[in-house]
């Protein structure tokens, strides 16, 4: 029996007499069948969150249950898709119901037509449980999607077979403890709010490299942590995290425009498929995964947008994949969770947001990490980077507040350097990362040994210039000695030359640990022979003054193939200051 | 299917309680009809089974609850459509007001609209040229953007506004091309303005103007841009058109949102502003853009005075976060004389990338931006220095960008309301003026077009 709408204001809706609703319950509301989901349950009343507009739905409509709560499909067919925040795939929605979105529309999330060529590797009879593999389906050219056993099961296989079929088709049989058989299927579903099951979790010690020089060299982030990224608009909060979304080492992207602008979604659609992967040289497309809930789309759907969007990428680390989930703007989503704790009449805390906001926010962060899934024993990981827009960039926002006790590492987005077109407008000063030092083995293995050292080396310049900067305010230049006056002139290479990145340049955009460490390795090579050529008395100006200082700004515009490049500039600083002291002794 | 109901039980400011209802949808639109039989236009807020809460359009002066009837629609807020508007005027609610009759509608739409489909939208990337170098050469507009005007009480942004809806252009093809003008609580002067200069200039035959001015209802300003953007659409996606929308004046609508929240006794967010000013706002801004397999296309140009040129008061911040960008209008460059007053330096077009190069503009474009932006903000940095130390204290580098400064705030962004320049023009001009600066500091630019462009002026 169906329940009945007694209240509807705005994206709430108050039913009663809905036959055992159950929280978090999805529901169809009215007599279009809008999507919601139950948030509350007083006596015979139940409080629905719904997730398309409500207009022209009174009370008298029914409300049917559907038993299951707010879930996503996962199986093959996920890549390349773009979804709305309640995983319906806006493609197919476009195609066959036009360009604007109407309501009550519900498509299945994966195609259930396509077929799909599964091999199978476990074997019948053996006992496996939830999470462990079945076989697998090739995706896409670099996606091996690996089918296992719902995480909710485990038991007996009596039986799989290899072979072509959809995501319906039945695949094998598995018989549980109570001698219950359930059939297996490439698909199954899983609610979004709840974390999927893993063996055990790890420390991160690999970083996840991005190919941003600020961030790879300065404030890296490890595969499995978690980031934010506040700042105000117009800093390039966007810009960052679809960067990262395009070169970050990871094998699937999980992108969530989350309130976010409606062309942002579409550069991304247009971008992705033309870019390639620097890894597989692959479209970038290959291994994305999109969820669009834009600021005008339904607010409780956007709520629910990063959970979709983290149990997508959950599932894919399930398989053994380092994942990476971008969410633009979390902020958004806590405004989303405020607008409808406002509409239940609940008890707000600070700002208006509902008390269980730091919760919320703790429980999305929470499920980031470097883990042991249990369908193999290699480490999988799933990093977290969060775009958070506080109001007029205060980062006393609580938003923000509640994100910092999360994550571990902060990229502070700064006004007065995106002003200078200076981007990313990351500031050195006050962001930070936990990571780096745990890292430190990967970084003397795969890189030098001298990573570290030259990266604190570079952030003590850039510190020294904040100090020489307050005094250059107050007496003026003159008053600095030559020393102090090249440290300035460092910083402002390391500013120029070596942070500020072109994310529009086709060789600026990405950058390989390898380059940015000589890149770094050349600036300070300067500053440690002028360092010497200063002690000896030579004028400052004569120092600067060298031609070789172009060579290291060009330097970001060598591509990786050119790499040697940047050695030979080494060697030309040698060289110039070889003259200057021959020059010097011969006078 | 109309109701009609004689059981209005409470009234606070524009809100209207109705009891004994049944039946009543959520957004459905009321008419009250009063004691003289005049009409007051609202819609529904809120609907449970016997009680109904009924925001009016306009205010709630001379309703007597016991006298008035309501009557409900059966249907939601929908305006009236046809190409016969351009060249007309109306009211915050779609009615003409300029004398000239009634018009025929072709055809109703819902005044909310539906969020486009992010699948089904084409990316902005034609660039429109303004004429005028600050934004043409640092801030490009593309078809299809929403790029506000960040002004402030005293400003030119009118001006400004009306220099680009009369100058803007897109390079090579003659197009047909309409605006739509919605002005919200503004004087009567500053709207006189606007029909004024597109008279002058004949702007007006392809224009449709909706009117609230500061003393028409405060509740309409709500409706006001809803029904202007449902206009909008018609004329770019069923008339293939390339629309130019400016709404003006934002501050004004978010009031009217502040007001009607308040009388609904919502809970406030910053400064008094309801929680939901954010996505309410973006049901407006987003509906900016261009469709794919639809040739016309939707740009807007809203115009918000920031209270006190405070840039984080939440009406310039939260636009800020939802548009593509901003253009800065400036006090002290304003002071200085300079027309339009653009500080370029806080200004931003977040869609510039994709619609200048080679092709669109020019090769050199992305970098002669790029390195004036930089100068100009070294140049203002080392200003600054000298105003606390003199000039004695700079280093003889800083004096050269204090001068890049000067020049290219006279020269370049100093144009007046009615010079137009081509985007050539803009960009030779950048050039000439990087010619100021050292070649080496030229770190932006590609070597190449250093060569190029460079050598040439030299």
């Amino acid at each position: 029996m169906a329940g009945k709408i007694i209240k509807v204001s705005g994206p709430l809706v108050v039913a009663r007499s809905l036959e055992n609703p159950m929280m978090y319950e999805v529901v169809k509301v009215g007599e279009i069948g809008l999507f919601g989901e139950i948030i509350g349950i007083n006596g015979d009343e139940a409080s629905i969150q719904v997730y398309e507009q409500t207009e022209g739905v009174g009370p008298g409509e029914p409300v049917v249950n559907t038993g299951n709560q707010l879930s996503v499909e996962l199986g093959p067919g996920l890549i390349k898709q773009i979804y709305d925040g309640i995983q319906r795939p806006l493609d197919i929605i476009s195609n066959k119901y036009g360009s604007f979105i109407a309501r009550g529309i519900s498509e299945p999330p994966i195609s259930y037509e396509t077929k799909w060529y599964f091999t199978a590797t476990a074997r019948p009879g053996e006992k496996l449980r939830g999470g462990q593999r079945l076989g697998y389906v090739e995706e896409t050219e670099i996606v091996r999607h690996w089918v296992m056993v719902p995480p909710n099961l485990s038991g007996e296989l009596l039986d799989i077979s290899s072979g072509t079929y959809t995501v319906k088709d039945t695949i094998g049989m598995l018989k549980d403890s109570f001698d219950e058989k359930h059939i297996l299927r490439l698909a199954h579903k899983w609610p979004v709010r709840q974390g999927r099951p893993f063996k055990r979790k790890i420390n991160p010690t690999i970083p996840l490299i991005t190919g941003q020089r600020v961030l790879d060299t300065f404030f890296p982030l490890a595969k499995g942590g978690s980031a934010c990224i506040p700042g105000p608009f117009g800093s390039g909060k966007t810009v960052v995290q679809h960067q990262l979304a395009k070169w970050a080492d990871a094998e699937i992207i999980v992108y969530v425009g989350c309130g976010e602008r409606g062309n942002e979604m579409t550069d991304v659609l247009i971008e992705f498929p033309e870019l390639k992967d620097p890894k597989s040289g692959r479209p970038l497309m290959e291994r994305t995964i999109l969820i669009a809930n834009t600021s005008n789309m339904p607010v409780a759907a956007r709520e629910a947008s990063v959970f979709t969007g983290i149990t997508l990428a959950e599932y894919y680390r399930d398989m053994g994949y380092n994942v990476a989930l971008m969410a633009d703007s979390t902020s958004r989503w806590a405004e989303a969770m405020r607008e409808i704790s406002g509409r239940l009449e609940e008890m707000p805390g600070e700002e208006g947001y509902p008390a269980y906001l730091a919760s919320r926010i703790s429980e999305f962060y929470e499920r980031a990490g470097l883990v042991i899934p249990f369908g193999s024993d290699e480490e999988a990981s799933l990093s977290v980077i969060g775009a958070v827009s506080p109001p007029g960039g205060d980062l006393s926002d609580p938003v923000v507040q509640a994100t910092l006790r999360e994550v571990r590492v902060f990229w502070g987005l700064d006004a007065k350097l995106a002003y200078a077109r200076h981007f990313p407008a990351i500031n050195w000063l006050s962001s930070y990362s936990l990571y780096s030092d745990l890292m430190n083995n990967f970084y003397n293995k795969e890189v030098s040994e001298l990573w570290l050292k030259n990266r604190q080396t570079a952030l003590r310049i850039l510190q020294e210039e904040s100090e020489l900067e307050e005094i250059v305010r107050l007496v003026g230049i003159d008053a600095l000695s030559p020393k102090d006056r090249l440290t300035l002139e460092i910083a402002r290479s390391i500013k120029e030359d070596f942070l500020h990145q072109n994310a529009f340049h086709e060789v600026d955009t990405y950058t390989s640990l390898k380059k940015q460490f000589l890149m770094l390795e050349s600036i300070l090579l300067f500053f440690e022979l002028a360092m010497e050529a200063i002690a000896s008395d030579v004028p400052l100006d004569l120092i600067l003054e060298q031609d070789v200082r172009e060579e290291i700004a060009r330097m970001k515009y060598h591509p990786e193939e050119e790499i040697d490049k940047i050695k030979a500039v080494q060697n030309s600083i040698r060289n110039a200051f070889d003259e200057i002291k021959t020059r010097r002794a011969s006078a | 299917m109309i109701k009609e109901y004689k059981s209005a039980t409470g009234l606070e400011g524009p809100l209207m309680i109705v009891e004994g209802i049944e039946g009543i949808k959520y957004g459905e639109l009321t008419d009250v009809e009063l004691q003289d039989g005049s009409i007051r236009r609202g819609q529904v807020l809120e609907t449970s089974e016997k009680r109904a809460l009924v925001q009016l359009f306009e205010s709630s002066q001379g309703i007597s609850t016991s006298l008035a009837t309501v009557r409900f629609l059966g249907r939601g807020m929908t305006t009236s459509l046809t190409r016969e508007m351009l060249g007309r005027i109306f009211n915050g609610v779609g009615d003409p007001i300029d004398d000239t009759g009634e018009i025929i509608p072709e055809k109703h739409m819902d005044i909310n609209g539906s969020p486009i489909n992010p699948y089904s939208r084409n990316f902005p990337s034609e660039f429109i040229q303004t004429g005028v170098s600050a934004i043409d050469g640092l801030l490009t507009l593309v078809r299809g953007q929403k790029l506000p005007i960040f002004s402030g009480s005293g400003l030119p942004h009118a001006q400004l506004a009306a220099q680009i809806a009369r100058q803007s252009k897109t390079l090579g093809k003659a197009e047909e091309f309409a605006v739509v003008f919605a002005a919200m609580g503004i004087t009567f002067e500053e709207a006189n303005f606007f029909i004024d200069d597109l008279r002058k200039t004949g702007a007006i035959e392809r224009s449709i103007l909706y009117i609230n001015l500061a003393n028409d209802p405060v509740i309409e300003r709500i409706a006001i841009p809803r029904v202007a953007l449902t206009a909008a659409e018609y004329l770019a996606f069923e008339l293939d058109m390339h629309v130019l929308v400016i709404l003006t004046d934002m501050t004004n609508y978010c009031e009217a949102l502040r007001e009607i929240s308040a009388a609904r006794k919502e809970v406030p967010g910053r400064r008094g502003y309801p929680g939901y000013m954010y996505t309410d706002l973006s049901m407006l801004y987003e509906r900016a853009g261009r469709i794919k397999g639809k040739s016309g296309s939707i740009t807007q140009f809203p115009i918000l005075t920031m209270p006190e040129d405070d840039k984080t008061h939440p009406i310039p911040d939260l636009t800020g976060y939802i548009t593509e960008g901003q253009v800065f209008l400036g006090r002290d460059i304003h002071r200085k004389g300079i027309l339009p007053p653009i500080n370029v330096l806080p200004s931003l077009s977040r869609l510039m990338q994709k619609g200048i190069g080679e092709g669109k503009t020019r090769e050199d474009h992305a970098d002669v931006a790029n390195q004036l932006f930089a100068a100009y903000a070294k140049g203002v940095e080392s200003r600054e220095l000298a105003v606390v130390l003199g000039e004695a204290a700079l280093t003889p580098i800083d004096r050269i960008y204090v001068k890049f400064a000067e020049q290219f705030e006279q020269k370049f962004i100093n144009q007046g309301f009615e010079e137009n320049r081509s985007i050539d023009e803009t960009l030779n001009l950048g050039w000439k003026l990087l010619t100021i600066l050292p070649r080496t500091e030229l770190k932006r630019i590609r070597n190449e077009y250093i060569d190029r462009y460079l050598g040439e002026k030299n």
